[in-house]
């Protein structure tokens, strides 16, 4: 029962940094950093199961390969970019927090790119001349 | 899931709090300040190679 320990230790946490936010805002901010590094690191053994099945299905079904590096690239940058956003916008850093999202936008925008062009040159194979 | 970095943060968090309030009671203000900041480092580092950990280990799932 992984998630009767999730919300024990969040609500652990919560009782911690309302201790904190009054005294030592730093410390709240590095201390729900610290929360959200664990429970991602702790969800990381399943999700990479989940990677792995996604990986055979796509074996499976001869999709090409790049499609799916693609994708889990994308995800990669959502998560990692959004993670750093939601810390700064809890320490009232609203600015900091949209460019990092737009940050994360452009690049994914950017690795989406190639997916776009297959999907318009398949698109051009389909119209007739 | 290693929670004690999470129970050692916070510990540090509340002691250098509780110990910032006796500083400045005793009206050794800079003294606080400096605690503060030790503090702050200190957790920082243990907070960076964490994140570390994480980069390392997102980089290696979504292979970024």
């Amino acid at each position: 029962m992984e998630i009767t320990q999730v919300v024990g230790l969040a609500l652990i946490c919560t009782i911690f940094l309302l201790l904190l936010r009054q005294e030592k805002p730093v410390m709240a901010i590095l201390l729900s950093l610290v929360f959200s590094v664990i429970i991602f690191t702790s969800m990381m053994g399943k999700l990479a199961s989940i990677i792995d099945v996604m990986r055979e299905l796509t074996r499976r079904a001869g999709i090409n390969y790049f499609f799916l590096t693609t994708i889990l690239k994308i995800v990669g940058v959502a998560y990692l970019g959004e993670f750093a956003a939601v810390i700064c916008q809890d320490a009232g850093e609203q600015a900091v927090a949209r460019k990092v999202e737009f940050a994360a936008k452009v690049i994914i925008a950017v690795l989406a790119l190639p997916i776009m062009v297959a999907i318009l040159e398949s698109l051009m194979a389909i119209m007739p001349a | 899931m290693n929670i004690d970095i999470l129970f050692r943060i916070a510990g540090i968090g509340i002691l250098i709090s509780v110990l910032c309030i006796v500083l400045k009671q005793a009206q050794k203000q800079e003294q606080a300040e400096m605690l503060t900041l030790a503090g702050v480092v200190i957790v920082l580092i243990m907070v960076v190679q964490l994140m570390n950990q994480l980069f390392t280990t997102v980089r290696s799932v979504f292979n970024l």
